[in-house]
């Protein structure tokens, strides 16, 4: 009954925020409450046990999204506030369209929730010789390695067509003496914290994504402060880090080609080894390639 | 007995706590301007956590996981003051009404 | 009812929020946030669907963890794109966005 009720609270809560997010007065408004629906969401995950989900939800969709969003809000010319304004009739001729298919969509995926799941039992038949004992490091990085392979050059290829807009100058303000300290506070922590998830991501909820996110947002936060120069795309160790995450994983993908049993094949014993090379790559070529997405400014302003 | 009396302290605790919660989230919707806000939130949010935290160390397993909690409040504790302080300074200079 | 169904049921609701305020919202950031709840409304889904075992299905949690994280890449992408969109500030200050 409890539970009902706590389930019942988040998920009105959730659409509560999402609602707010979508129609709020202003756009300052909206981006605040789409934080909050992050955070909601985070615990939403927890809730249904996903640990590491919430990790990165916290990380990445509440707390990296929020400062994509406000620096992108700093950016309109002319005031943020103006209602939009849409017809009556639009709204009440969309939502004539979306109600229908909220039917056809409960009815598609009620059946499902009685199915009952076989993937669990096949992952952890096999989980001692992945190298890990954590179910999802081990899909992430050993089942399914292809899958975060492909992730790390969406991430580039996202990078790269960011890099095609041209410059883009942060117009900072002059930081206040309480950020500038919180931040030296805090940067450290983030590391430490981010190195922790990383080493923990092995045995427990935690991983390359997580830690990556969270060095980014350390190197977010000392930007903000202003005690970081501007990051560059020209700033070649910058660029060595980003590229470094993807050329380890294709250079491991083709060494197990060549002198292995088979594309991203472990060889038995060396999983671990292998696994830890690749996630400890990709925390640091994750963490700048998401820095330089959020607060990276083009090689052509002036210094 | 003990078991008993605990278990008691424990829910008052966490009950207390989440009155303080309670409190702090009807004076952002209830006061009038954003420092009034900031004050009643992190004042009442802080406490609430600390009496959460304390309903929860009685029921708590091992000693470590009491200062795992402690140190989780004292971070809190530091970031929401931050945190608080440079809301009321930017809502200071920069008044807006809403 | 039981609370993988619930979830799924907020997840559904979720994706067509986002889709009705595609439909009929015009502002270029409202937009990408609309886009970025029907993600959170698929997330949902799949993880309300890995709630069906007990532990979660590491499977689905995975896929939701890449999705996550292309997601944040994409949403970076479409802000940088609206921007260069709005144009350059009008000389007299008053812009009006483009369509």
């Amino acid at each position: 009954m409890t539970e009902w009720l706590f389930d019942g609270v988040l998920g009105l809560l959730l659409l509560g925020l999402a609602f707010g997010a979508l129609h709020g007065r202003n756009l300052y408004t909206s981006v605040l409450l789409f934080i909050a629906f992050g955070l909601a969401l985070a615990l939403v995950w927890a809730r249904l046990g996903a640990a590491d989900l919430a990790l990165a939800e916290a990380a990445i969709g509440a707390g990296l999204t929020g400062v994509l969003l406000f620096t992108a809000l700093a950016r309109q010319p002319g005031p943020a506030d103006l209602p939009d304004a849409t017809r009556t009739r639009l709204r009440l001729g969309a939502a004539a369209v979306v109600l229908p298919m909220l039917i056809l969509l409960v009815q598609g995926l009620a059946p499902l929730s009685e199915i009952e799941p076989r993937m669990p039992a096949l992952i952890t038949r096999h989980l001692d010789e992945t190298g890990v004992s954590h179910p999802v490091t081990a899909v992430l990085l050993n089942y399914r390695a292809w899958d975060t392979l492909l992730e790390l050059a969406v991430l580039l290829l996202a990078l790269l067509g960011a890099r095609q807009l041209g410059p883009r100058p942060l117009d900072l303000a002059e930081p206040w003496p309480l950020l500038r300290a919180w931040a030296r506070v805090l940067a450290p922590l983030l590391v430490l914290a981010a190195g922790y998830i990383l080493w923990r991501g092995a045995s427990a909820p935690g991983g390359a994504f997580q830690a990556g996110a969270l060095l980014a947002s350390g190197v977010v936060l000392l930007r903000l402060s202003g005690l970081v120069p501007r990051l560059r795309w020209s700033f070649a160790p910058l660029r060595l880090l980003v590229l470094g995450g993807l050329l380890v994983f294709i250079g491991v993908a083709l060494m197990t080609a060549w002198l292995g049993e088979g594309w991203l094949t472990y060889p038995r014993g060396a999983a671990k080894l292998l696994i830890v090379l690749i996630e400890s790559v990709a925390t640091l070529s994750i963490a700048a390639s998401l820095s330089l997405l959020v607060v990276g400014e083009g090689e052509d302003v002036s210094s | 007995m003990t078991e008993l009396l605990l278990d008691g302290l424990s829910w008052l605790l966490l009950i207390g706590g989440l009155l303080f919660f309670v409190a702090g989230s009807i004076g952002l919707l209830r006061f009038p301007d954003t420092v009034s806000r900031l004050h009643a939130l992190t004042k009442a949010d802080t406490l609430g956590l600390g009496l959460v935290i304390a309903g929860l160390s009685l029921r708590a397993d091992s000693l470590w996981e009491v200062g795992q909690m402690v140190l989780i409040w004292l971070l809190l504790l530091a970031s929401s003051a931050t945190a608080c302080q440079l809301l009321a300074r930017q809502a200071g200079e920069e008044p807006r009404d809403d | 009812m039981s609370s993988s169904l619930f979830w799924m049921i907020i997840g559904a609701t979720l994706w067509l929020l986002g889709l009705h305020g595609l439909l009929t919202l015009r502002q270029a950031l409202r937009r990408i946030i609309a886009f970025n709840l029907m993600g959170s409304g698929v997330f949902l889904v799949m993880i309300a669907l890995a709630a069906r075992s007990q532990p979660s299905d590491p499977l689905l949690i995975a896929l939701v963890v890449t999705g996550l994280v292309v997601a944040v890449s994409a949403t970076a992408l479409a802000l940088r794109l609206a921007g260069v969109a709005q144009g350059p500030e009008h000389p007299t200050g008053q812009q009006e966005p483009r369509q």
